[in-house]
Parts: C-alpha cells; sequence; structure tokens
C-alpha cells in the first residue's frame, strides 16, 4: 500500500514523527498502551537491571572481570549453568511423555495427576528442597534405594539437578501439553494409512510439530533453573567447588556486605542469561518457519 | 464379475451406539462408488472400516476376495484423503507427496532419483508442477487437496477413499475439482469411494451411488437407477428434492386429500406416501384426470420458474415446472397431473 493512501485513512491524532518506526495499523490506541507498556516494564525490570549493572560497574569492567574469574567463582558459575541446561533436558525428555500420557490416555486419578504437575509451581521452593534433601539422602526412602551401589544424590551435584528437574518439570509439560491436545489426529491417521509404523509417525510427524513448544518450555525450564536459590541450597550440600550454585555465592557476598562482588557476579549470570535465552529464541523462530507455524 | 472390496455383515458401534449395522456392499474394480447419506448415516464410518482407521465390531471386509479386517492400515494399502487435507504442515509439498516412500522399509523403498521423478509426474498429474518447494500454509484449500490426493495416489494404492474430499472448500472450487477427480479416476483406473452428503456431487460424479441411512445401504445404483426408481421411501424422498405427501391408494385411483385421481397405483394398497418432485407434476391437459390447485407463489430457479402449489389444505406445498412463457400468478388455480408415480406404503 502506498504511503499516500494510508495518510488519507489514518486518524489524524497519529503524531507524524512517530510513523518511522511505528507501522500502520487499524487498531487505536497505539500510544497509551504502548506508554503503559514501557513504563510498566521500566518499573518492573528494566530499572532494576539497570541498577544491578549500575552497581556492578562501581567495580570497572576490570574488578567485574576479577570477580567472576576467581575460581570460586567461576565454579560456581559453572554448577549453574551446566546443571540447569542439563535439567532442562532431562525434562524436555521426561515432560513430554508426562504431556503425551496425559493427553492420550485415560485412566482413573488422571485429573489429580495433572494437577501435581503443577506442584512445584505452588509449594515455597525451600519445603521443596528440605522434602527433596529428605527423600533422596542416603537414608531416605529413595536415597536408601541407590545407597547399595554407592551413589549419593543429595548433598552432591546429582541432588542438585534432582531439585532443578523438580522446578523445572511444569514448565515444559504446560507447554508441550496443548498442542499435542490440538494436534490433529487425522495428520497421525494420515502416516498411518501411507504405510508410516506408529514409531515414524511419532518421529517424522508428531515430533516436529511440537519442537517450537518443547523449545519455550525448554527456555522457560532453563531460565528457572538458573534462578533457583530456596529448594537448591537444602539439597545441595553447598561445599565450595562441587556443589555450590552461583545464587548462593552472590548471597554469600551479600551477606559479608560485598554489594558491588554481588552485582558483579549478578551481572555475568544475567550476561550468560541473555545470551542463551537469545540462542534458545532463535533456533525457536528458526523451528516455527521451518515447521510452518508461521 | 470380479469384485474389488466387498464387506460382509459389518458393524460398528461406538460405546453401545450403533453407526453401521449389518452391512453389505460390493464394490467394483475401477468404479467411482459415492457413499451419500445424511449425518450419521454411517458412510464416513464405513469408509474408515474400509481403511481400517476403526476396527469392526462384527462382520468382515475382502478386498480381492482376500480377507483384509486382519490386516493394520498401513498393510491395506488404501490410499484416504481427508476432509481438512491432513497435510504435514512442517514438510514442503514434494516432501508431502514423498511421504508414503519414504517411509518404507530399505527394502521396498525406491532409490532417491525414483522418488523425485514419481513425485515430479503426480505433481504433474495434480496440476501442481512448479509448487512443489512450497508448504502447504502457502496454497489455498483446493491446492491443498490436490496435494492429499497426489499423497494418497504416491503409494499405489489398492483402493482410494476419499472423506468428502470437497467439502470444506468453496462451491466454484468444488465443481472445477469435482470434473478434475473424475478426469484423474478416468485416467489411472483407482477403484474409489468416495463419502458426501452433496447429492448433485454424488450424482454427477459417481458410476454408482449407495444411498446410506441408519448405519446400513437403502440402494445401491447408477445415478439413473437412484433417481428415476428409488428402492425404499427414504431413498425416493432423500434424493431430488422429493416432497413427501400422505396419500390413500385404492387400485385404480389415488386419494390426495379430499381429490381422487384415476390412475394405476400398481400394487400398492392402503395409507400409502406419495415423494413429488418439481418435474413430476404437469398441467394436465383437458381428458386427463387432474386435480385443481392454488399458486402460492411463482419462483425462478436457475433457468426454469417454479410454482409452489397448495393441492389441498392441510398437505405440505408441491413444487412444479412451470412451462417457458405460461402467466401463473398467485391466487390461480391450475388443473395438475402427476406425471411419475413415486408411491410407497407406508410403514
Amino acid at each position: 500500500m502506498s504511503d499516500a493512501a494510508h495518510n488519507d485513512w489514518a486518524p489524524r491524532t497519529t503524531p507524524r514523527r512517530t510513523q518511522w518506526f511505528l507501522k500502520p495499523s487499524a487498531l487505536p490506541g497505539f500510544g497509551i498502551t504502548f506508554g503503559f507498556a514501557v513504563t510498566y516494564l521500566s518499573l518492573i525490570v528494566l530499572i532494576p537491571l539497570a541498577v544491578l549493572v549500575a552497581r556492578a560497574s562501581e567495580l570497572g569492567l576490570d574488578g567485574i572481570w576479577q570477580v567472576a574469574t576467581t575460581p570460586r567463582v567461576l565454579a560456581a558459575l559453572q554448577v549453574s549453568f551446566f546443571i540447569s541446561v542439563a535439567a532442562a533436558l532431562v525434562n524436555a525428555l521426561f515432560g513430554t511423555i508426562v504431556a503425551w500420557v496425559l493427553v492420550h490416555y485415560e485412566f482413573p486419578g488422571k485429573r489429580l495427576l495433572d494437577a501435581a504437575v503443577d506442584l512445584p509451581f505452588a509449594l515455597p521452593t525451600a519445603v521443596a528442597g528440605i522434602a527433596l534433601a529428605a527423600l533422596y539422602a542416603t537414608n531416605g526412602w529413595i536415597g536408601a534405594l541407590f545407597a547399595p551401589w554407592d551413589i549419593k544424590i543429595a548433598f552432591t551435584p546429582l541432588g542438585i539437578l534432582v531439585a532443578l528437574i523438580f522446578i523445572g518439570l511444569p514448565f515444559v509439560v504446560r507447554t508441550v501439553q496443548p498442542v499435542l491436545q490440538d494436534l490433529d489426529r487425522e495428520v497421525e491417521e494420515a502416516s498411518a494409512t501411507l504405510g508410516a509404523t506408529r514409531t515414524q509417525t511419532v518421529v517424522r510427524v508428531v515430533l516436529p510439530a511440537l519442537t517450537p513448544a518443547l523449545l519455550t518450555g525448554v527456555a522457560l525450564a532453563f531460565a528457572r533453573a538458573v534462578g533457583e536459590y530456596g529448594s537448591v541450597i537444602f539439597i545441595a550440600g553447598n561445599m565450595p567447588f562441587v556443589s555450590e550454585i552461583a545464587p548462593l555465592l552472590i548471597v554469600t557476598k551479600l551477606e559479608e556486605f560485598d554489594y558491588a562482588g554481588a552485582a558483579a557476579i549478578a551481572t555475568v549470570m544475567l550476561g550468560i542469561s541473555f545470551v542463551t535465552l537469545l540462542a534458545i529464541n532463535a533456533l525457536q523462530a528458526f523451528s516455527r518457519r521451518r515447521f510452518g507455524h508461521a | 464379475m470380479a469384485i474389488a472390496i466387498r464387506a460382509e455383515g459389518l458393524a460398528k458401534s461406538f460405546n453401545g451406539t450403533a453407526a453401521v449395522r449389518n452391512l453389505d456392499l460390493e464394490v467394483k474394480p475401477g468404479e467411482l462408488l459415492a457413499l451419500l447419506g445424511p449425518s450419521g448415516s454411517g458412510k464416513t464410518t464405513f469408509l474408515r472400516l474400509v481403511a481400517g482407521l476403526e476396527s469392526p465390531t462384527a462382520g468382515r471386509i475382502l478386498f480381492d476376495n482376500e480377507d483384509a479386517t486382519i490386516l493394520s492400515v498401513r498393510d491395506r494399502r488404501v490410499g484416504f484423503v481427508f476432509q481438512h487435507y491432513a497435510l504435514f504442515r512442517h514438510l514442503n509439498v514434494a516432501e508431502n507427496i514423498a511421504y508414503g516412500l519414504r517411509v518404507r522399509p530399505r527394502a521396498t523403498r525406491p532409490a532417491d532419483a525414483e522418488i523425485r521423478r514419481r513425485v515430479a509426474d503426480l505433481l504433474e498429474l495434480v496440476q501442481l508442477a512448479g509448487l512443489g518447494k512450497r508448504f502447504p500454509t502457502q496454497l489455498s484449500g483446493g491446492q491443498r487437496q490436490r496435494v492429499a490426493l497426489a499423497r494418497a495416489l504416491a503409494v499405489e494404492p489398492r483402493v482410494l477413499l476419499l472423506d468428502e474430499p470437497f467439502g470444506a472448500l468453496d462451491a466454484k472450487v468444488r465443481r472445477d475439482l469435482r470434473r478434475w477427480l473424475r478426469e484423474i479416476h478416468d485416467r489411472t483406473g483407482h477403484t474409489t469411494l468416495f463419502v458426501t452428503h452433496d447429492q448433485e456431487e454424488a450424482l454427477e460424479l459417481a458410476d454408482r451411488v449407495a444411498i446410506f441411512n441408519l448405519g446400513n445401504v437403502e440402494q445401491v445404483g447408477t445415478p439413473d437407477e437412484i433417481l428415476d426408481h428409488p428402492a425404499t421411501a427414504f431413498v425416493a424422498g432423500f434424493v431430488g428434492e422429493a416432497v413427501r405427501l400422505p396419500v390413500n391408494a385404492a387400485g385404480s385411483s389415488l386419494q390426495i386429500g379430499p381429490h381422487q385421481l384415476r390412475l394405476s397405483c400398481g400394487n400398492v394398497t392402503g395409507p400409502a406416501e406419495l415423494f413429488v418432485r418439481p418435474r413430476d407434476l404437469a398441467l394436465a391437459n383437458d381428458p386427463q384426470p387432474a386435480i385443481p390447485a392454488r399458486v402460492l407463489a411463482v419462483r425462478r430457479t436457475g433457468p426454469a420458474r417454479r410454482a409452489e402449489l397448495a393441492l389441498a389444505d392441510g398437505l405440505p406445498p408441491v413444487e412444479m415446472e412451470l412451462p417457458a412463457g405460461h402467466a401463473a400468478r398467485k391466487g390461480d388455480i391450475l388443473p395438475v397431473t402427476l406425471v411419475n408415480l413415486r408411491l410407497f406404503a407406508s410403514r
């Protein structure tokens, strides 16, 4: 459409100078809703993050680098991010299976199981951490099962993994479930009439359709896991260089009144999280195009 | 006579509700058979039973005199086309068509070059050459349905099953695709079953039509047989815009409301149902037995003019095609007679 044609039609109140970034829209109210969105986002997200970065920059780039590269901080960042990624991947697999079961089968207690998926959302994380620690300790119900093989779960990095899987599960299930629900049964039937085995149908037809939702779920579970504090500190054992997570290190710094140091670690975490989420988003955009959800 | 598909005493019920009951049907090789009926008459369930997408509660299905009931969907080698296309959205058109070949076990899978050649041929056949790289979301409804058909043909099915293939398309596209489907069928010669609730579509397109009602087949026959010699009252009422009139038959005369019409009622006596289509009525010439009918309205339907007539108080109004140039107006009384008699004893 030509610009002239648009201008004839556009409401008079649209300020001319906003047109360089504003695409023409028939929906009125851009000014007030955009203003509200930006203000709200600033108060809740942008300003606090800016203050965080400002606080950290008291140390200067050199200072932040020095804090971030101390062996103990590096180890903690490694523990935090690697275990978060691992937990998100485990959830991708088992969360999809849970969603699959909830969508495809009828069984007694299904509603109860469906509701239970949300428990990690609702439970205070400290409660979850204490419960998990008790269960997975070598003398706990589940920990005792592994004890004969000399596998210790609670108070090791494995314990952190269990806690992060616990809190991340609902994200994957709740993003995959509706997509699975909406998936056309006819598409699976078409695949079967064309001679595909059940496995081929799942791998070639169902999973590609789930990919974008699954990536969203994984991104959410990962983001949640990186920031998790409450449940992890109870089960991790918190041994420096082994099972100490970065958020705990931040709290330690705060308790020592080293606000700038805490902010420096936080800024580094912010940076890594941002890059990771950006990568997942790019992957998601690609898969949406690839799998025809555009 | 060879039989391509035979259903014997086929029954299917869902949670106690019968969708198909004790159904027998024979499909000849290479014929285009339409399954026509009101919604809920079991035609789609029957089609899905043939495909193996549902398993029968009783009875069996034979393909070429070989029991297919025990075969799974993937072993039946049917081409199924769904009303809403059911294309794979993440695959482009060429990949959609190649799907059935690519999922074959390595031993029977054609080589890549062969698959590409077959896909190109099929794209040509469904008049979509050059669109192989498009994704389904980038195609119109009619194009999508043609891709679905090409995908079904790619596996060289023993029988082609189409479930309301044009149901989601607009009238113009439907008509075009209907002719085109007939051409494809004449060229490829697949035994084809297609479900529709549109009788115009069924009667124009099919070699034979099976009329479904309440989970069973009322009549199977050519479009001419179905239209001219309906076997049951249901068929007479279902096809060809018929109006049902309660009448009384007495050998050599027919009582319609207060009127007596002298004509032979065949072997029907007593209370009966008369099915009247617009072409079954005509203006009577003087010596002919006639009923005085009051004109309620005159309407234009396509090239013809039709009069809506009241034969008697309390009877539903019937329609009659008027001869060209006839100056009937609302309120006139016309002498009309029955040209065709479709009479069934009341049950």
